[in-house]
C-alpha cells in the first residue's frame, strides 16, 4: 500500500498520452475518416499538445489542479464530441480527488472511475454503443480489481482498454456521427475507442 | 478545388475580419471567435444565442441582429464551437433575463453546449437550451444520435429572436422555440460534394450522373445514392418523405428551399416552383416562403426543403422586424 503516485508521475502520464497520440495521429485520422469526419487525430493531437504545454507552464500542485489545466485544455482546443468527453474525463478525475498532492492505488481508482462516469454521463452512452467507452469501462474494472499495485494494475487496464478497442470492430455505432450510417459502422475500429487504450497505455508506461 | 484563402488554418479567423469589415451592424470578439450585435438588445429581455460549425454561412453569424440572434459562435469549419467561446457570447450577452441557447442536434454541438451551459450557470446566469433535430433523412430512434438539426434552425433563430425582442419571459420564449422545434421538418440533397479548405479535396465522392438524397449539412451520408434526375422527380424526393413524416395540412405553412452553397438562384428558384406545384397538390397552403442560400455546406451544390407548420402566432412572429446581414424585413 506503500506506494504513492506523486504529482509528476501523473504529469508524465499526460506527457506520455500525447507522445502516443501524436505517433498515431494518422492511424486515428484514418480510422475516423471510415466512420466519422476524419478530424479525430487531428484534434486530439492539438489538445493532448496543449493540455502538456498548459502544464508545463503552470506545474499543479495538487491532483485536482491538474484534472482542471488538462480538462480545460482539452475541452477548449479539442471541439467535436472528443474535447467535451476527455475534457470531463479529467475533471471529473480531478475532482474526486481534491486536494491531493498524491494518490495511492486506491485513491487512483476512485479517480478513474470518477472520470470515466464523467464520459457516461456527458456521453449518454454505455458498453456496446461502439465508442471510447468500450476501451475505458474495462480498463476502469481492470484496474479496480486489485489497485494495491498500481503497476500492475495499470498494465492489466492498458491490456483491457485495448482488448475494448479490438471489441469494437463489428458492432454498429449508436452514438456520435458514425451511427448515421447505422449498419455500415460495423467492420471498423471506433477511433474513439483506440485513442483511449492509447490513454491507459500511458498510464501504465508513466507507472512501470 | 480553387479556394479563396490565405493561410489555410487562419480560414475562419480571416473570414471573421472580413465580416466585421463588411458588416456595420454586427461586431466579433476575435479572442472567443463570437459575432456580437454593433448594438446590444435592451437590458431585460431574453438572449438568443446560438453557433455550430463554420461552413455554413449566412449561418449563424449572418443572423446576428435585431429581431433575432444576439451572439454566435464560430467553430473550426464543420466542428462545433467550444465551451468557453459558448460561455463567453452567453455572459456577453446577457440582460438578467435568461439567455436560450439554439442548438443543432450533432454530438459534438450538444455536449458543448452543455457544458457551458453548466459553466453559465455556476456564474449565475440562467440558460434554457432548444434543440434543432428536423432532418427526416435519419431515422429517429434510440439506437442513432437521433435526427440532425439542419434548415429549420433558420426559422427557429427568427422565431425565438423575435419573441425574445418583444420582452417576453424565458420560459414563454423556450415554449415557442419548443413549438419550432416540434413542427418542423427538412429534408436535403446534394449533386456535389463540399470541400473543406484544410482537406482540400471534396469530403464524398460522387459520380457526374449521380446525387446523395438525405445528405447532411457537413456532407455525412444520406439515405440513398440515387441516378441524377430531372428537377420535378428531386423536388417530389424532398417533399414525399416530409409529408410523409409530419401532417401539414390545414394549417399555415412556412416553406425554405435552401441552397447548400454551390448552386445559383436560377436553379433554386427553379426547384421551388416544382416544390410549390406538388406542396399544393397536397393540400398543403405555404402562407411565407423563403428561396435562396440560408444554410449552406461551403461550395456542395444541392438544396434542401423546410416546412413548419405554423399558427397565427408564429406567422406573427415570423413577421416580425428582423435586421441582420442574412435576414432583414419589415424595418
Amino acid at each position: 500500500m506503500g506506494t504513492e503516485i506523486s504529482l509528476p508521475t501523473l504529469v508524465s502520464w499526460v506527457t506520455l498520452f500525447r507522445d502516443r497520440i501524436a505517433a498515431e495521429q494518422g492511424r486515428l485520422t484514418e480510422l475516423d475518416s471510415a466512420i466519422g469526419d476524419a478530424d479525430h487525430g487531428a484534434n486530439m493531437a492539438r489538445g493532448t499538445a496543449a493540455a502538456a504545454a498548459k502544464l508545463d507552464e503552470t506545474p499543479p500542485a495538487t491532483v485536482d489542479a491538474l484534472g482542471k489545466t488538462v480538462g480545460m485544455a482539452l475541452v477548449s482546443t479539442v471541439g467535436g464530441a472528443s474535447g467535451p468527453l476527455y475534457g470531463t474525463f479529467f475533471l471529473r478525475f480531478g475532482t474526486q480527488a481534491a486536494g491531493a498532492a498524491a494518490l495511492d492505488g486506491a485513491a487512483l481508482a476512485a479517480a478513474l472511475r470518477a472520470g470515466a462516469e464523467g464520459v457516461v454521463a456527458r456521453g449518454k452512452a454505455s458498453a456496446g454503443d461502439k465508442t471510447m467507452l468500450d476501451a475505458m469501462l474495462p480498463a476502469v474494472e481492470a484496474f479496480e480489481a486489485d489497485p494495491s499495485d498500481p503497476a500492475a494494475a495499470a498494465s492489466a487496464a492498458a491490456g483491457a482498454a485495448r482488448a475494448g478497442s479490438d471489441a469494437t470492430e463489428p458492432l454498429v455505432a449508436r452514438k456520435g456521427r458514425a451511427s448515421y450510417l447505422g449498419e455500415r459502422s460495423a467492420g471498423h475500429l471506433d477511433p474513439g475507442s483506440v485513442s483511449t487504450a492509447l490513454l491507459f497505455e500511458a498510464l501504465a508506461e508513466a507507472l512501470a | 478545388m480553387k479556394k479563396l484563402v490565405g493561410e489555410v488554418a487562419r480560414v475562419v479567423s480571416d473570414a471573421l475580419t472580413g465580416m466585421e469589415a463588411a458588416l456595420p451592424e454586427i461586431r466579433v470578439d476575435h479572442d472567443s471567435r463570437v459575432v456580437l450585435r454593433a448594438t446590444a438588445k435592451d437590458p431585460g429581455k431574453v438572449a438568443v444565442v446560438s453557433g455550430g460549425g463554420s461552413g455554413h454561412e449566412p449561418l449563424h453569424g449572418g443572423f446576428v441582429g435585431y429581431g433575432m440572434l444576439d451572439a454566435a459562435c464560430a467553430g473550426e469549419v464543420f466542428t462545433s464551437p467550444t465551451p468557453d467561446q459558448v460561455l463567453a457570447a452567453t455572459t456577453a450577452v446577457d440582460g438578467g433575463a435568461g439567455v436560450l441557447h439554439v442548438v443543432k442536434n450533432y454530438t459534438g454541438d450538444v455536449m458543448n453546449f452543455e457544458m457551458a451551459a453548466e459553466l453559465a450557470d455556476a456564474a449565475g446566469t440562467e440558460v434554457a437550451t432548444v434543440l434543432v433535430h428536423d432532418d427526416v433523412a435519419v431515422e429517429d430512434s434510440t439506437y442513432t444520435a437521433g435526427r440532425r438539426g439542419v434548415g429549420l434552425t433558420v426559422l427557429l433563430e427568427k422565431i425565438a429572436g423575435a419573441a425574445a425582442e418583444e420582452g417576453r419571459p424565458l420560459d414563454d420564449v423556450v415554449r415557442v422555440a419548443e413549438t419550432v422545434s416540434a413542427q418542423g421538418r427538412s429534408m436535403g440533397m446534394a449533386l456535389t460534394s463540399g470541400t473543406v479548405p484544410a482537406a482540400g479535396r471534396p469530403t464524398f465522392e460522387l459520380a457526374d450522373d449521380e446525387m446523395e438524397i438525405g445528405v447532411g449539412i457537413h456532407g455525412e451520408p444520406g439515405r440513398r445514392r440515387v441516378p441524377l434526375a430531372p428537377a420535378a422527380q428531386i423536388a417530389e424526393m424532398l417533399v414525399e418523405p416530409i409529408l410523409a413524416d409530419a401532417d401539414f395540412t390545414g394549417a399555415p405553412v412556412v416553406a425554405m428551399l435552401n441552397g447548400m452553397g454551390g448552386s445559383p438562384l436560377l436553379e433554386l428558384y427553379l426547384m421551388y416552383g416544382e416544390v410549390a406545384k406538388l406542396l399544393d397538390r397536397a393540400g398543403v397552403r405555404v402562407e411565407r416562403r423563403l428561396v435562396g442560400d440560408y444554410i449552406t455546406s461551403l461550395d456542395m451544390a444541392g438544396c434542401s426543403l423546410t416546412l413548419l407548420r405554423a399558427d397565427d402566432e408564429l406567422l406573427r412572429l415570423w413577421d416580425a422586424p428582423v435586421v441582420t446581414p442574412g435576414l432583414r424585413w419589415g424595418r
